[in-house]
């Protein structure tokens, strides 16, 4: 995929207009194709626009082909290393319940976990060498997570693939960033006839993080 | 809002000159290609490879600069040292391995040295992300004694491939940029100044006591690389690319690239020696860090390359109070956490009962039915590199051997040397892609044609170099300009594309067949055929676009009166499934209508309209 590069950032004046406490770990994950990388390009931009430091680490290759995918954005004054360790992630966003569970451990004490209600069957349980688990729905619970039918919400906003950013909006409600800034960077960011329907999804996805 | 700040790096301002930068969020890649192109790089030669791919896709999209895909690194590389020969700024890019494949001209270009700049881009994969082994370029650096610079974000990757060419043209040689996949695909700021350096080619004139590399002229090269490595050296000692920061004075680190963000992550108040030079080495810079901390370390990831160094120079390494590092595979600040003793923050434990999720063969995969069918023939296959690996893993199960690009065809002769078909009572196939079959596998087949080998050999032509991100090949005629213009290979007209048929012909292949790789039965024929006589060398091209490239869609077949037999599922389409009661299911959301599952049930239960 063609990843938009072109775009200027400045830089505010007199430094950072969002003041964050220490660097800020959002881990996306997903199956391959469920668009993690254009949210994780959407935080970055919000993140860079307001003058912070960003770095966003994705992992390409075999991971293609319908297996699980994982990009990680950390944003803070000045961000070391791109890496997220079991832990360490402040945010979790899962694109898929399944892949969710994957990434239980890399959430930190006190930190979120939203989650897109969707299972994805991956091809060793179609193909009988392995079972769906039992409880996903239980176990997500347990976890503390926010659980979000963004594919539903996609679908009635008339715009199915925006389940990302469904997804982008329920993450918006934890960070500390204006709404502007974030529809600023979606319409800078997508097709320009899908929009209105993106920013829609958009901001349906912070109604249903909120509950 | 969007700001648009002219930004004015304090290093950039000169007198009343004022450079409008932007900044601009750029992978590891990006930033390479951006830094060469202000360097004023006028030819780029690369083979596709993860992570180092992007790298020539970007440049080539920029003015002034003709960039190419090679048929193999080796190739790459050749082309690169032809063009710097020639006076201009080349730059050429290929995965770790593919270093391996240019190594026999690597190693005389490390003694010719160059006329223009030369810069060879080596992308590492710790933790085999995506490849076959996790070695680590900067060896070959040293084996051929040139500079290796090695950047740790994509502000430093973009400086570097503008240092790179001045050091290449400064010291005579090669200058090898060196990263990782975490570099390679992280994007970070980057303060891009946006303008090209104006470089005009250097004059040509013929030099053969420097790039004839017979005896007498390989034995001065080599005397004028010993004096090189000293200048080298020197320069190591001075330039600021090795930075000593002073911290807390009991614990020193000494690592470069990815390593340094996770040690400043992971051990914020160590004072650090941060190498940007990884060949050579300071050794007086070195001594004198080790000499201002109490105790020094060694971070690195995947092989001991400084480790090795820094204590053959006498420097004595502390023991990590919490225990070594993982000896192989990515270092991650947990890692490094570890190893200094530092508690994990708490976490919940990784989740136990979840399926796996392996990539798998896409929903109409063209690779799809040929597997299936050499699995009924219980072929023993030596297989190759590409989406095609994937014949390997569930339910396949049908490749024996994976090893390096174009292995398949010379393994296959090798089995049929040893005789393995004939003890075993099973066919031996050797299966290549269009791609790897242009890269290495040419020579291989000509290897067994020469020898008089016989037996079976299938190319599984989807039409494009699918692994990597559907590049261009000489098999499907599409440049990495045409690339850049987004040519599909499908439009291509069959004059720029290279002939399988014919070049297998000429090559004196015995009999070679085109077969569409969609129709089981055509498949199931020509595979028992091709295996059935031991005296003939039989090519099999299994045709048919990859769904990258043709996204045509079908009807979703139905399907009625299900035996629950399971033959079906075991072709490993995405799309298909069971339900509760064991009968076959089609996922509407997935499915693409390509007609395989209806050609694999045995009853006909699958229909398609
Ligand atoms: C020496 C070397 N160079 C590059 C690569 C990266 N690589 C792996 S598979 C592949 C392409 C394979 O293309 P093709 O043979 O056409 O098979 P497909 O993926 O299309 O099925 C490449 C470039 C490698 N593994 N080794
Ligand atoms: S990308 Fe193409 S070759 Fe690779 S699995 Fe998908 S359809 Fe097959
Ligand atoms: S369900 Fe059948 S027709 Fe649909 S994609 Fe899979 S194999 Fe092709």
């Amino acid at each position: 995929m063609p990843h938009d590069t072109s775009t200027n950032y400045g830089v505010a004046e007199g430094g950072a207009s969002v003041k964050l406490d220490g660097t800020k770990t959002i881990l996306l994950v997903g199956v391959g194709g469920q668009g993690t990388i254009l949210a994780g390009q959407l935080l970055a931009m919000v993140a860079a626009d307001a003058g912070l430091d960003v770095k966003v680490s994705e992992i390409h290759g075999m991971s293609q082909r319908g297996g699980s995918v994982s990009t990680i954005v950390r944003v803070g004054e000045k961000v070391e290393s791109m890496i997220a360790d079991p832990g360490c992630a402040d945010i979790v966003v899962a694109f898929e319940a399944i892949e969710a569970l994957r990434a239980q451990q890399f959430v930190r004490e006190g930190g979120r976990l939203f989650v897109n209600d969707e299972q994805i069957t991956p091809v060793p349980v179609n193909i009988g060498t392995f079972k769906m688990p039992e409880g996903v729905h239980e176990k997500l619970a347990e976890i503390g997570a926010t659980v979000i039918d963004a594919g539903g919400i996609a679908r009635e906003v008339g715009s199915p693939r925006s389940t990302n950013v469904v997804l982008v909006g329920a993450l918006s409600t934890a960070l500390p960033f204006e709404v502007a800034e974030w529809e600023d960077a979606i319409r800078r960011r997508v097709p320009p006839k899908t929009i209105e329907a993106n920013l829609e999804a958009f901001a349906k996805g912070r109604e249903a993080a909120q509950g | 809002m969007m700001l648009f700040t002219e930004f004015v790096s304090p290093l950039m301002q000169s007198g009343s000159e004022r450079i409008v930068m932007s900044k601009q969020l750029l992978s590891g890649n990006e930033a390479i290609a951006q830094g060469a192109w202000e360097a004023g790089v006028a030819v780029g030669a690369a083979y596709p490879g993860t992570p180092s791919t992007e790298t020539l896709e970007n440049l080539v999209k920029k003015p002034d600069v003709y960039c190419e895909w090679a048929p193999n690194e080796k190739v790459a590389l050749e082309v690169g040292l032809g063009s710097a020969m020639g006076g201009v700024r080349s730059l050429v890019t290929m995965k770790h391995v593919g270093v391996n494949v240019a190594a026999d001209p690597f190693m005389s270009a490390a003694n010719t040295g160059v006329n223009a700049g030369l810069v060879l881009l080596a992308a590492d994969d710790p933790s085999c992300y995506s490849s076959q082994n996790e070695q680590d370029s900067r060896y070959y650096a040293a084996f051929g004694r040139i500079p290796c610079l090695d950047p740790s974000d994509s502000q430093e990757a973009y400086e570097m491939a503008q240092q790179a060419f001045d050091v290449s043209e400064q010291f005579d040689t090669v200058v090898m940029l060196h990263e990782t996949m975490r570099i390679a695909h992280t994007k970070t700021l980057v303060n891009v100044v946006g303008t090209r350096t104006d470089i005009e080619p250097r004059p040509y004139e013929s030099r053969p006591e420097k790039f004839v590399m017979m005896p007498a002229n390989a034995v001065r090269r080599t005397l004028a690389a010993n004096d090189r490595e000293d200048e080298l050296i020197a320069w190591a000692e001075e330039t600021p690319l090795n930075r000593v920061e002073m911290r807390d004075t009991k614990v020193g680190i000494i690592c470069a690239g990815a390593l340094y963000v996770h040690v400043r992550e992971a051990m914020p108040d160590a004072s650090v020696l941060k190498l940007g030079v990884t060949w050579p080495l300071p050794p007086a810079k070195i001594a004198a860090f080790a000499a201002l901390v109490d105790e020094v370390y060694v971070v690195e990831e995947a092989n001991p390359y400084l480790e090795t160094r820094v204590r053959a120079m006498g420097v004595q390494l502390a023991e990590f109070p919490g225990g070594r590092l993982p000896r192989s595979g990515e270092i991650t600040p947990a890692h490094i956490r570890a190893a200094f003793g530092v508690a994990d923050p708490a976490h919940l434990p990784a989740a136990e009962g979840l399926p796996p999720r392996p990539p798998a063969f896409c929903a109409g995969c063209p690779h799809r039915l040929v597997y299936v069918e050499l699995r009924r023939i219980k072929a023993i296959v030596t297989g190759d590199i590409g989406c095609y690996t994937l014949g390997a893993v569930a339910p396949f199960r049908s490749v024996d051997s994976v090893i390096d690009m174009g292995a398949s065809l010379s393994m296959a002769h090798g089995m049929e040397l040893a005789g393995a078909s004939e003890r075993t009572g099973r066919p031996v196939v050797g299966v290549i892609g269009d791609s790897t079959f242009a890269h290495s596998g040419i020579t291989s087949l000509l290897g067994t044609v020469y020898n008089g080998g016989k037996g079976t050999l299938c190319i599984l032509d989807n039409r494009t170099t699918a692994m990597t991100g559907t590049q261009g090949n000489p098999v499907n005629g599409v440049t990495l300009t045409d690339q850049a213009a987004r040519v599909n290979p499908l439009d291509v007209p069959a004059g720029k594309q290279l002939d399988l048929v014919k070049l297998c012909e000429a090559i004196g292949v015995d009999e070679v067949q085109v077969v569409d790789a969609q129709n089981a039965a055509a498949i199931r024929q020509a595979l028992k055929e091709a295996t059935s006589h031991t005296d003939m060398l039989s090519v099999i091209i299994f045709k048919a676009p990859c769904r990258l490239i043709d996204r045509s869609r079908g009807k979703m077949p139905t399907i009625h009166d299900c035996r629950r037999c399971g033959r079906c599922i075991q072709i490993g389409c995405p799309a298909l499934g069971r339900d509760e009661t064991g009968h076959a299911v089609i996922d509407p959301n997935q499915c693409i209508g390509c007609n395989q599952c209806v050609q694999s049930c045995p009853f006909g239960c699958i229909e398609q309209e």
